[in-house]
């Protein structure tokens, strides 16, 4: 069964600094995918731009609407995605708790329908 | 963290009385569930309580009392059946009966442990229906311990009790050949509780829990030896700590034994020679015993190498697990033997190590002492993608860079 993991990391703070992750963050991201590649898991999935990078769109009575910054303005932010495919939930949420964001964000799991 | 600190005095009265109500309740109507929903509210009362109002002289009396106050008076929504209100009030009269005689409330709860670990019953479900029918734990708190749902365990929990009362399962306690055979898979169901989180970082997960439970079980079945080894196993691990809080991760060999604790230590070496007294070696003894080879370094200032394989070996014979088996290969390797080592580990069937942080921190290890680094240092990088730990994760990274040097 395959489900969607979204890294939900801590908001990148100033704008304008789109600031590279530190070395170590971005070893411990290298090392989580490869242990998801290596067994046999990992489907897919991409890391994303902080979300001061965002536009959101909305269409209202025939009028577009759109604006500068992510659809929901909160301290933690999409950071990125996994998509994998294990047997269970239970197993989804075990990567869940392998994720990095898992300790200094949140880390969500639902299933791919 | 010491197991002391687990709960307030007040909360572990409480769920001392409530898990011997249920037990008494449980073993009387065959029935879990009912006992539990019979003084769940009293619990919960008593919880709120007794931190601040003090325990009451009769703890017991106490939670009977609010509990039977409650299903009179049809206050409780989920009571649905008049059937089931009578049975209650009859079950509440009967534990009243046996209180108010001259002697102590009877302890059931070896009865009740046993028939949740029973092998009628779920292998993924003993360990929780344990935790919440002897401790009280709630659905909600053990799904984030055992990594599911709510909704998934408390759905396991109902199925688990209603299997029991469906297949009869008894509540009580079988005769001393038996014994030892139904203890197994309650000691596992109680190992299983403390292993869940090996991290010693943020929350302890069940340790307290399982080590309230281990010294519960060395208290009603004395005689059992692998239940003293048990208790002697889990206090040499949380007698050497592997992490201070917030601190960087330290591996055993590398580990200062004058940060371990020696009260805890003398605890669990005093558990497993009364144990061995007994003649009667098994798993857990065994586990035990290559930890006191470990601790026993704070004294000698080295490790008996030869000592640890030897209890490998002969743990491998009863109790040849994934987890023994990963052990055996990294004290090979620490006892100067990588090449060794490494041939244990590749045996290991692959699907059963893919995702097994341990395995892979081995592998590592062996490979970067047979001077293999690129495999060493790829072997590193997935333990780290494979560990919850931020400390353990940073270490492994540290090693792996230390490769390239």
């Amino acid at each position: 069964m395959q489900y969607m993991i979204m890294n939900y990391v801590p908001a990148a703070s100033l704008e304008g600094s789109e600031s590279v992750p530190p070395h170590a963050d971005m070893e411990a991201w290298g090392a989580y995918t490869t242990a998801m590649i290596d067994a046999g898991v990992m489907r897919g999935g991409n890391a994303l731009k902080p979300s001061f990078t965002a536009t959101t769109v909305r269409l209202r009575d025939g009028r577009r609407d759109v604006h500068d910054g992510p659809y929901a303005d909160s301290k933690e932010e999409l950071g990125g995605y996994y998509i994998i495919d294990v047997p269970d939930l239970n197993a989804a949420l075990q990567w869940a708790a392998r994720n990095p964001a898992a300790s200094t964000g949140a880390v969500e799991v639902r299933p791919v329908m | 963290m010491t197991a002391a600190a687990a709960y307030s005095s007040a909360d572990l009265e409480a769920r001392q009385a409530y898990g011997r109500l249920v037990a008494f309740l449980a073993a009387r109507s065959g029935d879990l569930a009912a006992a539990e929903d019979a003084l769940g509210d009293a619990l919960l009362a008593a919880l709120e309580r007794w931190p601040a109002d003090g325990v009451p002289s009769n703890p017991a009396a106490w939670l009977l009392t609010v509990a039977r106050r409650r299903a009179i008076d049809g206050t409780r929504k989920h009571l649905r059946a008049e059937a089931a209100q009578a049975e209650l009030v009859r079950m509440h009269d009967e534990a009243e009966a046996a209180m108010s005689e001259e002697r102590p409330f009877p302890d059931d709860r070896l009865g009740l442990m046993l028939a949740c670990a029973h092998p009628a019953v779920d292998p993924a479900a003993r360990t929780p229906l344990m935790l919440q029918a002897v401790l009280g734990l709630s659905a909600e708190r053990m799904a984030s311990a055992f990594l599911t749902s709510p909704a998934a365990m408390t759905k396991r929990l109902v199925r688990a009790k209603a299997k029991l009362a469906a297949s009869g399962v008894p509540f009580t306690i079988p005769g001393r050949e038996a014994l030892a055979e139904r203890m197994k898979p309650l000691l596992e169901a109680v190992y299983a509780a403390f292993t869940l989180a090996q991290d010693d970082e943020g929350d302890p997960a069940l340790r307290h829990e399982a080590l309230w439970l281990g010294r519960l079980l060395v208290e009603l079945a004395p005689d059992e030896p692998e239940a003293a080894g048990l208790l002697s196993l889990m206090l040499f691990v949380i007698a050497r700590p592997a992490t201070a809080a917030g601190a960087e991760f330290v591996p055993l060999s590398r580990q200062d034994p004058r940060g371990w604790n020696e009260e805890l230590m003398h605890e669990a070496e005093a558990l497993l020679r009364s144990a061995g007294e007994l003649g009667q070696p098994g798993r857990y003894q065994l586990e035990a015993a290559v930890q006191a080879v470990h601790s026993a370094r704070r004294s000698s200032g080295f490790t008996d190498w030869t000592a640890v394989l030897t209890l490998y070996h002969r743990l491998l014979q009863v109790a040849p697990t994934v987890g023994a088996q990963v052990a055996f290969a990294a004290a090979l390797a620490q006892s100067g033997d990588p090449t060794e080592a490494l041939a244990a580990l590749d045996v290991l069937d692959p699907p059963r190590i893919a995702a097994y942080q341990p395995y892979w921190a081995t592998r590592a290890f062996v490979l970067a002492a047979l001077d293999r680094r690129t495999e060493a240092g790829n072997a590193y990088m997935r333990a780290s993608g494979l560990t919850e730990d931020g400390a353990v994760r940073a270490w492994l990274l540290a090693q792996r860079a230390a490769l390239a040097n």
